[in-house]
C-alpha cells in the first residue's frame, strides 16, 4: 500500500464494472476522494455506499452516458471545480460485442468501435488537457491483450482496445519527455471473471479474478508502465502469439 | 440473468456431485428474477454462497442455483452504533476487515470466515462463545427476503415473527436472503489471549471443562478419536479471551493452498494415528499461555485454502451431533469407543459445550450440551455403517445432528431432533428446495 499525504481524488468511467469495483474498493481502503460516473444511477448508487462503507474519504456519483457524452472537457471541467483537482482518471468502461455478428452487421461493429474506441480516446484526450495544465495526474486506460494481435475470434473488439492502447503509448511517450509528475497506463488485460464474460464458460488457469487485477491495477497508478500486462504472464503469452510467424498463427484457432 | 449448465458445483464434503443450473445475479433487484417461470423451467432454486456447508444442504441437483457472491456490497455501517448492513453475499471475513479497525467484530464466528452472511444466517453458526454469546441470529435485527410468491421482504422478529423463526436456521428455504443487517460488538483487542489445557481422558475433559467454560469467552477441545483403552479421550483444550492491548491489525488473505486432491489412500488408519499423535504433542507442547491473532485462534484451518481436498476424490462426510449435558459423557465415551475401534477417525474431532441460549431459529442446531464434531473419509458403505452406528447412540441419548454438517441422516432421525421442521415446511417457499429438504422433509 501506498502512503499518500493526502487524500487522492481519482475519477472513475465505468464505475460499475467489476473490475472498477474492485478498483476502487482498493482506493477507497487507502480513504481516496473517488467521483464516480456510469450509465445505471440505481447501479451507480449502489457501488458509492459501498464505497464510502470501506472508507472513501468522500464519494461523488455522476450518472452519465459515457459514450454518447459529447463534450467532455466540461464535464471533466466541473469535477474538478465541485470535488477538487483530479489525481488519477480512470477509464474502465467497453464493451466486448459478439465478432460474427460485427461481421455482418455493421452497426453492431459501430457500437464496439464508438464505446471502446473513439468514446474512450475522447475522455482520454479530454482530461490528458486537465492534467496538462495542473502539471500533473495519471491517465489510465483499461484496455486488452486482445489488441497485441489480430485474431479470427475477436478482431472487431481487438481492433478497437488496440487503437485506445496506440493512444495511451503515445500520451505515455509524450509525457515521458515532459514530467514525471504526468503519467499514462495502458493496462492489457487478459481473461478476467466479471459480469462481462458471464456468457462465457470458465476455468483454467488463464481466468483471473478481479481483485486480482485490481491489486495490479493500484500499484500500477503509483509505477511502472506504460504497458502492464495483468496478470504479467499475458506479456509472454502475447509476445509468443505476436512473434508466430503466419504459416503457423494461419492453422491455430485462436 | 444467464442461466448455464455446471457439473462443478460442490458443498464442502464434495461427496454429492451432481449436474446443476447456476445463475449469478450481480445486483439485489436481479433476484426477484431468479423465480421467473420461464427461466425456471418447471425447475426449483436454492441460493447458494461460499459452499461451506458439508453434505447437501447447500444442494440443489438436478435444479438450479443462484449462487450469491456477486452480492457482496456494504449497504451501512455506523462504526459508533456497530450496526452494520450488507448484501447476503458479503463473506464474514470481508466484514472483519472491514470492521476490526474500528474495534468492532461479529458476536460469534464458526471455525471458518469464509462464509457469506446469507449462509451465517440460514444455518445459524456457531462459534466458541456459544456459552456467552448464543448462535449468529442471536444478533440478527433484520434481513431481506426474495420469495416467488410475493415482493421482497423487510423481516424484523417484531414485523415478521413467523418468518424470522423460520428463516433463522432455515436452510435457506424460505425465500432467498438478499441483505441482513447485524449488530456488532465491541472488542478490546483484535489479539486473544489464549491458554491450551493438555487432556488425558474423556473424564479429564469434563472436569476441565466445568472449571474452564466460565474463565473464557471462547472455548474449544480438539479429540485424538484414535486413541482407546485409558486414553480414550485424550485431547487438547483451548480457551481464550481477548487480550486488552488495544491493538486493533485485521486479518489478511492469502496463506497455502492445497494445490491438488489428494489420493484416497493418502489417509489410513497409519496416516490418521500418526498425524493424531504429532497433533496432540505438538499443541501439548504449547501448553499454557499464549496470545495470537483472532484469526490463528478461531479459524485456524483457513490457513490452509482447500483443506477439504486431503480426503480425496471421494469426499468425506462430517458428523456433527449435539447431546444433553445429563447424557452427554457416556454418549460421547461410546461414540469415541466406536470410532476408535472402526479405525475410520477423523483429523479433526471437536469437542465443545454449547449454553442455555436458545436458538432464535426452528431449526437452529444449539442447544445447551456438548457438542462433537467429526469428519470421515467417505469408504463407502462402511463409513455409512459408522454414522449408522453413532446416529443410534445421538438418538438415545436426546441429541440431534447438525444439518448444515450433513449429507445423509435418515428423515426420521431429523424430524425427531427437529419438531418445527413443519412449521418451516409451511413457510417454505414453493419454489425452493435443497438436496438436504428433499431428502429428510419431502420424501
Amino acid at each position: 500500500m501506498t502512503n499518500l499525504t493526502h487524500a487522492q481524488h481519482y475519477v472513475i468511467l465505468g464505475a460499475t464494472s467489476g473490475i472498477a469495483v474492485a478498483t476502487a474498493r482498493r482506493l477507497a481502503q487507502q480513504n481516496c476522494k473517488l467521483t464516480l460516473l456510469a450509465r445505471n444511477a440505481d447501479a451507480l448508487q449502489e457501488v458509492a455506499s459501498d464505497l464510502s462503507v470501506r472508507g472513501a474519504s468522500e464519494v461523488n456519483s455522476i450518472p452519465s452516458d459515457l459514450a454518447a457524452e459529447k463534450d467532455q472537457a466540461s464535464v471533466i471541467k466541473s469535477i474538478s471545480e465541485q470535488h477538487g483537482q483530479i489525481d488519477g482518471m480512470l477509464i474502465f468502461y467497453g464493451i466486448l460485442g459478439d465478432q460474427s455478428q460485427a461481421e455482418t452487421d455493421i452497426e453492431h461493429a459501430r457500437s464496439i468501435m464508438h464505446v471502446n474506441f473513439n468514446s474512450a480516446a475522447e475522455w482520454v484526450l479530454a482530461g490528458a488537457q486537465t492534467m496538462e495544465a495542473q502539471g500533473s495526474g495519471v491517465m489510465l486506460a483499461v484496455s486488452s491483450v486482445a489488441g497485441d494481435r489480430g485474431r479470427r475470434s475477436n478482431f472487431v473488439y481487438g481492433a478497437s482496445k488496440a487503437g485506445l492502447s496506440v493512444l495511451m503509448q503515445g500520451l505515455a511517450h509524450k509525457w515521458a519527455a515532459k514530467s514525471s509528475k504526468l503519467r499514462a497506463v495502458n493496462m492489457k488485460l487478459g481473461f478476467v471473471d466479471t459480469p462481462m464474460t458471464a456468457h462465457i464458460e470458465k476455468g483454467g488457469p488463464l481466468w483471473a479474478q478481479p481483485d486480482d487485477i485490481a491489486k495490479v491495477i493500484e500499484k500500477a497508478l503509483t509505477k511502472g508502465g506504460p504497458n502492464v500486462y495483468a496478470p504479467w504472464f499475458w506479456r509472454w503469452v502475447m509476445l509468443a502469439i505476436r512473434v508466430t510467424p503466419g504459416f503457423v498463427f494461419n492453422k491455430v484457432n485462436l | 440473468m444467464i442461466v448455464h449448465s455446471s457439473d462443478s458445483i460442490r458443498s464442502w464434503g464434495g461427496v454429492v456431485k451432481a449436474h446443476h443450473d447456476v445463475t449469478s445475479p450481480n445486483r439485489l433487484r436481479d433476484l426477484q428474477q431468479v423465480f421467473h417461470a420461464d427461466l425456471r423451467d418447471g425447475k426449483t432454486i436454492l441460493a447458494h454462497g461460499l459452499g461451506r456447508s458439508y453434505g447437501d444442504s447447500c444442494l440443489n441437483p438436478d435444479n438450479i442455483v443462484v449462487k450469491m457472491r456477486g452480492l457482496d456490497r456494504f449497504i451501512a455501517f455506523d462504526p459508533q452504533s456497530g450496526v452494520l448492513r450488507a448484501e447476503a453475499g458479503v463473506s464474514l471475513g470481508e466484514i472483519m476487515q472491514l470492521v476490526v479497525p474500528h474495534g468492532l467484530f461479529l458476536h460469534t464466528t464458526p471455525g471458518t470466515r469464509f462464509v457469506t452472511l446469507g449462509g451465517a444466517v440460514a444455518n445459524d453458526v456457531h462459534g466458541k462463545n456459544h456459552h456467552v454469546s448464543g448462535s449468529f441470529g442471536e444478533q440478527v435485527r433484520a434481513f431481506g427476503l426474495v420469495r416467488s410468491d410475493k415482493s421482497e421482504l423487510t423481516v424484523t422478529p417484531d414485523t415478521e415473527p413467523d418468518l424470522f423463526r423460520a428463516t433463522i436456521g432455515g436452510l435457506g428455504l424460505t425465500g432467498i436472503i438478499s441483505w441482513v443487517e447485524i449488530q456488532l460488538v465491541k472488542i478490546s483487542s483484535s489479539n486473544i489471549e489464549q491458554e491450551i489445557f493438555p487432556i488425558r481422558t474423556l473424564d479429564h475433559f469434563f472436569e476441565v471443562m466445568e472449571e474452564n467454560t466460565p474463565r473464557f469467552e471462547h472455548t474449544v477441545a480438539w479429540v485424538d478419536c484414535t486413541a482407546r483403552g485409558e486414553n480414550l479421550g485424550r485431547g487438547i483444550f483451548t480457551g481464550g479471551n481477548w487480550s486488552q492491548d488495544g491493538e486493533f491489525v485485521p486479518h489478511s488473505n492469502g496463506g497455502p493452498n492445497m494445490p491438488v486432491t489428494a489420493p484416497g489412500f493418502a489417509l489410513n488408519p497409519l496416516t490418521l494415528k500418526t498425524f493424531n499423535s504429532l497433533y496432540h504433542w505438538r499443541q501439548a507442547s504449547k501448553e499454557g499461555r499464549s496470545t495470537c491473532a483472532y484469526a490463528a485462534h478461531f479459524h485456524p484451518l483457513d490457513a490452509i485454502q482447500n483443506w477439504n481436498r486431503i480426503y480425496g476424490v471421494k469426499g468425506f462426510f462430517q458428523y456433527q451431533s449435539i447431546i444433553p449435558f445429563e447424557t452427554a459423557r457416556e454418549a460421547t465415551r461410546e461414540m469415541l469407543g466406536l470410532i476408535a475401534n472402526s479405525g475410520q477417525g477423523s483429523m479433526l474431532a471437536v469437542l465443545k459445550t454449547l449454553g442455555d441460549i436458545p436458538g432464535r431459529g426452528c431449526l437452529s442446531f444449539p442447544m445447551e450440551g456438548v457438542t462433537l464434531a467429526l469428519d470421515f473419509q467417505n469408504k463407502g458403505r462402511k463409513t455409512i455403517q459408522l454414522m449408522e452406528s453413532l446416529d443410534a447412540i445421538v438418538r438415545a441419548a436426546g441429541g440431534r445432528l447438525y444439518p448444515a454438517k450433513d449429507g445423509r441422516i435418515p428423515s426420521d432421525m431429523f424430524r425427531a431432533g427437529y419438531p418445527d421442521w413443519e412449521f418451516v415446511e409451511s413457510l417454505r417457499d414453493p419454489a425452493i428446495t435443497s438436496g438436504f429438504w428433499k431428502r429428510v422433509a419431502l420424501s
